[in-house]
């Protein structure tokens, strides 16, 4: 508890369609570090950031950003509050009918009352950061996986957001478009004092960037510390995921009867 | 038995659950009156939902009038009647065919192509990124469609009628022989304005306004996948036609029916 915290998410319950995603978690994201969410799929980790962004109501606990309690927020309150936060989607969610300029351009064109020159000049400022000023003009359409991640990135930082959330930003990259967005996640972090929080589960790209690691799983935090710590973790689980073991704790193979008397027939089939 | 009463209270409690959420969803768009940038965006979608359409309303409402003269005509003409035709052609179009005709194809062309945009926005989690940069996608996407859709149909329709007379005038007057000065007089002296004309276009407003209302509340709702997407562009065209010729029975009841 203390003023450097930036988002705090406090005994978090979140039900969907039945099945309990979240039991009670804790944790608190450090302004202008870069924290890291991690666990294996299907954890919710994408459904956290939702729930820190206001766009799910938890059924118990609180989300509070800068103090302030997101999902007590009046729609208008609350859609005032993420014009200072930035995401970054999986797959990018750029606008396809606008071309990558107008992409970037968009939350300053909705939110702010500049004009069209400054625009032009924030909007280029971003793209060289990611490195695609030249790619101003072309489409969504036109661009590769690894592009239209960036251009998300600069649409995302926008408006200089004091919080960015970056949702599983390694997914399906090639290791030069990975290498590129792990450079450009810690430059952002560093030169701007950006509090981020990664939500990922590749594990040696997240804790090559991150400054502290929460991992999730069966919805409750299973473990947290900084990246040099968790690699020594003792709990058989975490150690599993880590160090990436295909069995352990949590088992290769899904529940099934005995091998042997499956395959000799002894059992009926059904 | 209990399963099969199981069944009905859960069928009745989706279907009201959705018909809550669609008008939810209604009273939220349709009382946003767009800002400069809005007429914009309205513009855009008058053109795409309104002008693209008009190549499938001028060629149908062309044959329809046509078919109508024929079909007429042989009718007519074995009562010594065929002087009526342009009566017959005016009011059948006005009252009815260009309404109902002009909604259900537009069901088919923009209504389907509404609820497949929308929807994929959703799947590509275009909506989900516009919330998140605290803009308001009922707003900013579902308000100027529901607008454009809402407006484009009457005036389909007005275009839809006129076409569609000039398709009977060709039939029956130059190519069947039809007096021509019959014809126009017959037509001007039966058609009324108001019970003709404004009755079909008031028609046309309300269909406009629940076939664009199903088609984009299809695309917002629906379960962002290849089959969601599938499902609600089939369920568009299949509700939306089934609510125009269903309104069309009760609106021509309280306009026409003299009880």
């Amino acid at each position: 508890m203390t003023d450097s915290t930036l988002v705090r998410v406090e005994d978090l319950h979140f039900t969907r369609a039945g099945r309990a995603i979240f039991s009670g978690v804790d944790l608190e994201i450090p302004r202008g570090r870069i924290t890291a969410i991690m666990g294996p799929s299907g954890t919710g980790k994408t459904t956290l950031l939702k729930l820190i962004g206001g766009q799910l109501v938890p059924d118990r606990g609180r989300v509070s950003i800068a103090d302030e309690d997101v999902h007590r927020l009046s729609r208008r309150a609350l859609f005032d509050m993420r014009r200072r936060m930035g995401m970054l989607f999986q797959s990018g969610a750029l606008f396809s009918d606008l071309s990558v300029f107008e992409n970037v351009a968009f939350p300053l064109r909705v939110h702010t009352d500049l004009p069209e020159r400054m625009i032009r000049d924030l909007v280029l400022i971003k793209l060289q950061a990611v490195g695609l000023r030249g790619a101003r003009d072309l489409s969504p359409a036109e661009l590769s996986g690894g592009m239209t991640r960036r251009v998300a990135l600069a649409r995302a930082i926008a408006l200089d957001p004091e919080l960015i959330m970056y949702d599983e930003p390694f997914v399906g990259q090639d290791p030069i478009s990975m290498g590129v967005l792990v450079k450009l996640i810690r430059e952002l972090n560093h030169a701007f004092r950006m509090t981020a929080v990664v939500v990922s589960h590749d594990i040696k790209e997240t804790l090559s960037i991150a400054d502290y690691v929460y991992v999730i799983s069966d919805g409750r935090v299973m473990a947290h510390g900084t990246p040099t710590s968790l690699d020594t973790e003792v709990d058989a689980r975490v150690s599993q995921f880590i160090h990436g073991q295909p069995d352990g704790p949590v088992p290769f193979h899904y529940p099934a009867a005995d091998f042997a008397s499956d395959i000799l027939g002894t059992r009926e089939v059904p | 038995m209990i399963e099969w009463l199981a069944w009905l209270g859960r069928v009745a409690l989706t279907t009201l659950a959705a018909l809550g959420r669609s008008a939810m969803f209604l009273a939220q768009t349709l009382f946003h009156m767009p800002g400069r940038e809005g007429v914009h965006l309205w513009a855009r979608q008058m053109h795409f939902v309104g002008v693209m359409s008009l190549p499938i309303i001028l060629v149908s409402s062309l044959f329809i009038g046509m078919v109508i003269a024929l079909q007429g005509y042989i009718v007519l003409v074995g009562f010594g009647a065929d002087e009526a035709l342009g009566q017959m052609v005016a009011l059948s179009l006005l009252r009815e065919l260009a309404p109902v005709v002009t909604a259900l194809l537009f069901a088919g062309r923009a209504g389907s192509a509404l609820t497949a945009e929308i929807g994929l926005m959703k799947a590509t989690e275009q909506l989900t990124s516009m919330e998140m940069i605290g803009v308001d996608p009922l707003r900013r996407v579902v308000a100027p469609r529901l607008w454009a859709g809402f407006i484009s149909l009457p005036l389909l329709t007005a275009i839809f009628g006129v076409i569609g007379i000039y398709g009977g005038y060709l039939v029956g007057v130059d190519w069947l022989g039809v007096y021509s000065g019959s014809f126009w007089s017959n037509m001007q002296s039966s058609v009324n304005f108001v019970d003709d004309v404004l009755n079909g276009m008031a028609k046309s407003v309300v269909f406009g306004l629940v076939v664009t209302w199903i088609a984009v509340f299809q695309g917002y709702d629906l379960v962002p996948t290849s089959e969601g997407i599938s499902r609600a562009t089939t369920r568009t065209v299949v509700y939306g036609s089934l609510a125009v010729l269903g309104l069309d029975f009760i609106l021509t009841a309280l306009m026409f029916g003299e009880f």
